[in-house]
């Protein structure tokens, strides 16, 4: 362990008794990451800053809001109007909202394309479905604060789902409401778990990096660390690259909330919520669509609701379904183009979740549906016994194809030792 | 692999088509497709043209404050209009709020402020039935946002009463509208030729009014509108430089290593 040298006196004064200083040094600074990562490795660190932006707004946003049915969707209106940049720091809320499932959707897919769930990193893979499952607690409780007729009735639909549950259902979904209707009591409940959520966010994902940090980050080619030659210090070229990420980032979500701050929303949450009138379509939030596809999918409701949940659930046993020793899909010829098609999949599912249930589109849902399951739990385990894949490199750092072209077994990593 | 390759090129087309569709053509829940408008706060440089926002008011004034509330703006936002605070206190002058309770514990009516918002011409949502035949006048301070379409749908749902198509059933004290939700709307066409006198002399076509009023409602929708794209120029051209900078940095801080 080679202990940094810090200038400063004071630094190294309070590094002696607490050694935050060495504890920063070793894991954000000299922190051997693999050389070969790619730009789809920055999403994971920018998921972390989105989520730093959605608390800092977030926060400011609480000090003017009201929770109440009488005053919610009035003090929203109160901060774009008369509270100074207020219209700022919500639309980076709402939107941030959003780009933090594009971000997060998008670190997924690429752990699911080099297969960064397998061994040894399957907790830390469980760890990330835990946040996304947090996350969507917290954005659908936070979509409900306006108080406009897609939060009330998106609440209404939502919560019901609870009611499919035998013998207790109907009492968990009173629980949910504090009463026997969505009222001032579910939205006051809802305020205060979606201020508590994102800390648990937060607790889990430094759990998350404490995982990741074990074995350190997979790579490209899908093969361990076999040395010093393999890796770089994350700073200052992972910090520099993050970087150079989050100014693309920050590109797009400016672009978006000065020039189209509504372009994510629905219009019906601008007319204020009203339990007497229901809206022609009620839509959850475009990164639900996949979700309530698949929930609108199955004819019964139970049935539907647990499809639904199970659609998020058999995430969590995915580095156990996909047996493959092979990592990454560039040396898995079928898998490879499984992954697009699954992918393509989400991607029609998230359309039909837009439409309404009826027609052509309940027979695409259903089809799309039972592919989406077909894929985890068939395809996938048997693809692991069929599928050769082609030779791995010998390291990172000399990329030379082995001979023979056998299937080469990754090697159990070994946790990173420090250097 | 040319499999994969065609997928991804499948998964990108169909991308587009999910997220580029809604955009491309707007259909009102009516069914028919609303006109895109040209708008002075349309686009990246967008700003409101103060000579229609006046008249916009005017119309908003006259004509649809009669019925319909505008609750989130208060007579000091007229300032965005180009009214300076003397024209402000005199347009507030014109009306008279309730006030109190005072001293005695009396409600009073007093002449409105500037800070004042707009009053609404029924006291609460029953009354505002009971005149208008069970009808419930919305608010329109978001009407802009609120609505599929914005500007271009109020636009064409103001300009665009006919009468009904041969075989179309409209229901007693309802009118037809081809834009409107199930083309059956409880508000009669609120504008007439010439029904309002622009003080700069423009001809109040039933368009043009429809026009100016669909504009006014797009700046109470947002009256920040301005500020945001303004602010929104400057701090993309600052994150393009910052982006620029931190890529030549990591072009530069990686050039050793491989």
């Amino acid at each position: 362990m080679s202990e940094p040298k810090f200038n400063n006196a004071l630094v190294r004064w309070i590094d002696h008794r607490l050694p935050v200083f060495t504890f920063m040094h070793h894991e954000m600074h000299e922190y051997p990451t693999p050389k070969n990562l790619n730009y789809w490795w920055n999403f994971g660190s920018l998921a972390g800053i989105v989520l730093v932006i959605m608390i800092m707004s977030g926060i400011v946003l609480a000090m003017h809001y009201t929770a109440h049915v009488d005053h919610a969707f009035q003090s929203v209106e109160r901060i774009m109007r008369d509270v100074n940049y207020g219209w700022l720091v919500r639309y980076i809320h709402a939107n941030g909202a959003s780009f933090f499932f594009i971000v997060v959707y998008i670190h997924i897919f690429r752990g699911l394309y080099y297969g960064s769930y397998k061994a040894p990193r399957e907790l830390l893979w469980m760890l990330g479905v835990v946040i996304l499952v947090l996350m969507m607690a917290t954005a659908f409780m936070g979509y409900v604060l306006p108080w406009g007729q897609m939060s009330f009735w998106g609440a209404t639909v939502i919560t019901n789902l609870f009611s499919a549950i035998p013998l207790v259902g109907e009492s968990i979904v009173t629980l949910l409401w504090g009463g026997f209707s969505v009222d001032n009591p579910t939205l006051n409940r809802f305020y205060a778990l979606h201020y508590l959520l994102p800390f648990v966010i937060v607790g889990v994902v430094v759990l998350h990096i404490v995982a990741l940090h074990r074995f350190g980050s997979n790579n490209p080619l899908g093969i361990d660390v076999r040395g010093n030659q393999d890796t770089i210090s994350f700073h200052p070229y992972y910090t520099v690259k993050d970087a150079f990420g989050l100014g693309v980032f920050l590109v797009l979500l400016s672009a978006v909330v000065f020039f189209l701050p509504n372009s994510m929303g629905h219009p019906d949450n601008y007319i204020p919520a009203n339990p007497m009138v229901t809206p022609a379509h009620i839509v959850p939030e475009w990164y639900f669509l996949p979700f309530y596809a698949i929930l609108r999918a199955i004819p019964d409701k139970l049935f539907g609701v647990l499809a639904m949940f199970a659609a998020i659930g058999v995430l969590f046993i995915l580095p156990w379904l996909d047996r493959s020793p092979v990592r990454s899909a560039t040396f898995r010829p079928i898998y490879k183009v499984m992954f697009w098609v699954f992918l393509f999949d989400c991607v029609v599912l998230t359309w039909l979740g837009a439409k309404p249930a009826e027609g052509i589109y309940v027979l695409l849902s259903r089809l799309f549906t039972a592919y989406y399951f077909f894929h985890f739990l068939i395809l996938l385990p048997v693809l692991s016994i069929f599928e050769t894949p082609r030779a791995l490199p010998r390291s990172i750092g000399k990329p030379i194809l082995e001979g023979g072209g056998g299937a080469m077994a990754a090697a159990p990593a070994a946790p990173r030792e420090k250097l | 692999m040319i499999v994969s390759k065609l997928i991804r090129v499948t998964l990108f087309a169909s991308l587009c088509i999910v997220f580029l569709t809604p955009s491309a053509s707007v259909k009102a829940a009516g069914g028919v497709a609303v006109p895109a408008q040209e708008w002075s706060f349309n686009g990246v440089f967008g700003t409101f043209d103060r000579g229609e926002l006046q008249r916009g008011f005017h119309v908003y004034k006259e004509v649809c404050a009669g019925c319909h509330s505008l609750n989130y703006i208060a007579f000091r936002n007229l300032v965005d209009l180009g009214f300076n605070e003397e024209e402000i206190k005199v347009i507030a002058k014109e009306y008279e709020v309730e006030d109190g309770p005072n001293n005695d514990g009396e409600m009073f009516a007093r002449t409105a402020m500037p800070s004042d918002v707009w009053p609404a011409p029924f006291p609460n949502d029953n009354a505002a039935r009971a005149g208008n035949n069970g009808a419930l006048p919305p608010d329109l301070s978001l009407m802009v946002d609120a609505r599929v379409g914005g500007a271009d749908y109020l636009y064409a749902l103001l300009s665009g009463y006919h009468d009904a198509p041969e075989g179309q059933k409209v229901g007693d004290g309802m009118y037809y509208n081809a834009y409107y939700p199930g083309n059956q709307i409880a508000m009669p066409s609120p504008l007439s030729e010439d029904g309002v006198e622009y003080g700069d002399g423009t001809k109040a076509t039933i368009n043009q009014q429809a026009r100016d009023v669909s504009a006014f409602l797009a700046w109470a929708t947002e009256p920040n509108m301005e500020e945001r794209k303004r602010m929104g120029v400057k701090v993309l051209i600052f994150l393009l430089v910052m982006t620029g900078l931190f890529y030549v940095s990591k072009r530069r801080i990686w050039a050793d290593v491989h």
